[in-house]
């Protein structure tokens, strides 16, 4: 069992959701990506989404895009991401840890190593936004070798048939993208994604993670009511931007705002 | 590899792959759109109200044919093969952009989409967008990045004219690229009811494919012409590639005719060596980006790498896939020009001819020069003339130091 479906079965045994923060590896600075990963954990993270920065970030909107720029400016490479999860391991051999990112960086470092260093490194799955299962024939089998998690977007817009046809490429959990639109871009309508999770649960047995739009307790408490799990992600990063100038009142800030979610994700149970 | 008929009818593939290039690698979002865009077109390339439509716009609003023009003093100066131009610059809004345009309006009609977005480097693709929506009554939405909105404010202008709305791009390196990442963010937000009017032949599967099929009446009608008027086909064909639509529209009709050299021109920019040009086939990698796998400038780590080229439409770091599956099977040649020689070519071409060629296809002029002066006379030479320079008067004018 990989550590991602370990995490999850246990959390769906005791009737509990999954909080899955999303940071951008790299952003503010490099030097903080572990110590910031550690805080997401202390603040109540089951798993970790963590972004390889990339120069151009078509699915994203301006806050991610922006960390992105933040994060090359220090010269963040996959190679140093890897790195940094090898460094987390350190100290935690718990958190599942899912590299979430673009696939030419991958392509660049060579599919088969990466999938070896992201293996080695303690990595546990991986989200490549730009890459549907139809493209994914040469990478998907060297992950399934290695037990590392393929995890693939479901939209607003994908047909059933390709549900149940990407579902079945797909382990880990399937990532809901909750509206059309990029990340942090617009508003969530609860009741659309209830109906949409519901139907996903129909044709899938593989847990539901729901993001985008995710931006506080209530909207966490929202869709962790309909689902096995949130994904928070430009929250954090604007968070992280407007506090890039100070390492603790930054940890601050995160821990602020996630905990909350975790409380309120765990206050739908009792 | 020697290309037949029944070959070419393979590719791209079902999954829009030339070889190892091209695809769809686009988020979930666009997928069902993609879809859709591929089934109805493969109906509707068959339907002979649409293809009778896209003629007739072709016939007597875009103005085609277009002239095959020999150009007897260039040729003459040059000392070589015989030098002919195949003239898009003549069309409707003054390239060859408005040809793909019509046919992607058309389809978008067919579609019942009302809004459209496109991308644009130069603006000559948004301004043949903003033509065909304020024809058909489109709202038009044009990316463009910042960068180029300050080289080429004479196209924005227009658009605006033209009932366009023109959005400016301050992300990344604020040209082209970022302009299409732009616009793909604008399509996901705006699936249901939009239509992304692509502007080249590269992005996910359809476009490669659509795009190239508008494109390919250059082809044909240089092919005629020049059976007519030559009396035989083609030597050679030189046309400048950043995306590669007027060069795999040129180069398509003639893949199978073995005895006819194809030159894609890429923007060498101060120099292939310096690292600061937009010559992905000559300088670059194969790696995935907007959309597609094809050959990109990258840095070592697979990040999208800056260009640099006196034309903004060739200012892209990548290129269109059935570009770079031609390049590995050697069936067409991709070369350089640095932004001088195409300056050279520019001034050649307006001094000899009385024809000011866009900056874009001044490479194409600036390498066919070159080519022809090493062939016979009795051979020929077709340039493609995509566009003309109205729009980067104010490029050379500052080059040459004056005022405007």
């Amino acid at each position: 069992m990989s550590r991602i479906e370990g995490v999850l079965k246990s959390l769906k045994a005791q009737g509990r959701k999954a909080l899955i923060p999303y940071i951008t590896a790299g952003d503010p600075h490099p030097d903080q990506t572990v110590d910031l990963m550690h805080t997401l954990v202390a603040a109540g993270a089951d798993i970790i989404e963590l972004g390889v920065p990339f120069s151009d970030p078509m699915a994203d909107g301006p806050v991610i895009q922006q960390a992105c720029e933040r994060a090359l400016v220090h010269g963040t490479s996959l190679r140093q991401v890897v790195g940094m999860v090898k460094t987390f391991r350190e100290k935690d051999d718990k958190t599942p840890i899912v590299l979430m990112g673009y696939l030419n960086p991958m392509e660049a470092m060579g599919y088969e190593q990466f999938a070896n260093t992201a293996k080695a490194a303690g990595i546990d799955g991986i989200l490549t936004v730009d890459l549907p299962p139809e493209e994914a024939d040469e990478v998907a089998p060297l992950f399934t070798e290695r037990d590392l998690d393929a995890i693939f977007l479901l939209a607003p817009t994908t047909t059933d048939d390709r549900i149940r046809s990407i579902s079945e490429h797909c382990s880990g959990y399937v990532y809901y993208v909750s509206f059309k639109g990029v990340t942090g871009s617009g508003k969530i309508d609860i009741d659309e994604v209830a109906a949409k999770v519901a139907h996903i649960h129909e044709l899938t047995a593989l847990p539901v993670g729901v993001g985008f739009g995710i931006r506080d307790a209530e909207t966490a408490a929202a869709v962790g009511r309909v689902s096995d799990g949130v994904i928070v992600g430009s929250v954090l990063v604007d968070t992280i931007a407007r506090n890039q100038a100070d390492p603790e009142q930054l940890k601050q800030a995160l821990t602020d705002l996630l905990h909350p979610m975790r409380v309120a994700l765990d206050n739908l149970t009792s | 590899m020697k290309l037949t008929e029944e070959m070419l009818s393979g590719f791209p593939d079902a999954r829009g792959h030339f070889g190892a290039y091209g695809g769809r690698f686009v988020s979930e979002t666009l997928f069902d759109s993609l879809m859709t865009l591929e089934k109805e077109y493969k109906r509707l390339k068959n339907d002979p109200d649409f293809q009778a439509a896209f003629d007739k716009d072709l016939a007597h609003y875009v103005g085609r044919p277009s002239p095959l023009y020999l150009a007897e003093r260039l040729t003459r100066e040059t000392g070589g093969a015989q030098i002919w131009l195949k003239r898009e610059d003549l069309n409707h809004t003054g390239a060859h952009k408005v040809n793909n345009t019509i046919g992607q309006a058309l389809l978008a009609s067919f579609l019942g989409k009302k809004r459209i977005i496109a991308e644009t480097g130069a603006g000559q693709h948004g301004v043949a967008t903003a033509t065909v929506c304020a024809r058909l009554g489109l709202e038009c939405h044009v990316f463009m990045g910042a960068e180029d909105v300050q080289r080429q404010s004479l196209n924005v202008y227009r658009m605006k004219l033209l009932g366009a709305t023109v959005h400016s791009v301050q992300g990344g390196t604020k040209t082209l690229k970022d302009a299409m990442n732009d616009a793909m963010r604008d399509w996901v937000a705006n699936v249901d009811d939009t239509f992304y009017i692509i502007g080249t032949v590269a992005g996910p599967h359809p476009y490669p494919l659509l795009v190239r099929d508008f494109q390919s009446v250059i082809g044909r009608e240089t092919r005629q012409q020049s059976l007519h008027q030559a009396g035989k086909l083609p030597d050679a064909l030189v046309a400048c590639v950043g995306g590669g639509s007027n060069a795999i529209g040129m180069f398509y009709p003639f893949l199978t005719d073995e005895s006819v050299q194809l030159y894609g021109v890429e923007a060498g920019g101060l120099g292939i060596e310096t690292g600061k040009h937009a010559a992905p086939l000559s300088a670059g990698r194969p790696g995935v980006l907007h959309g597609n796998r094809t050959y990109l400038m990258e840095d070592e780590n697979g990040q999208i790498a800056g260009t640099h080229s006196v034309s903004a439409g060739l200012d892209y770091p990548g290129v269109g896939p059935e570009h770079s599956w031609l390049k590995d099977i050697g069936r067409a040649h991709y070369v350089s020009v640095t932004d001088d020689e195409a300056l050279d070519g520019f001034r050649k071409l307006t001094r000899v001819e009385g024809i000011m060629p866009a900056l874009e296809t001044a490479h194409a002029v600036a390498y066919a020069i070159k080519l022809a002066a090493t062939m016979d006379k009795d051979q020929v030479v077709v340039i493609n003339v995509s566009g003309r320079g109205d729009k980067d008067m104010q490029t050379i004018a500052k080059i040459d130091g004056i005022e405007m």
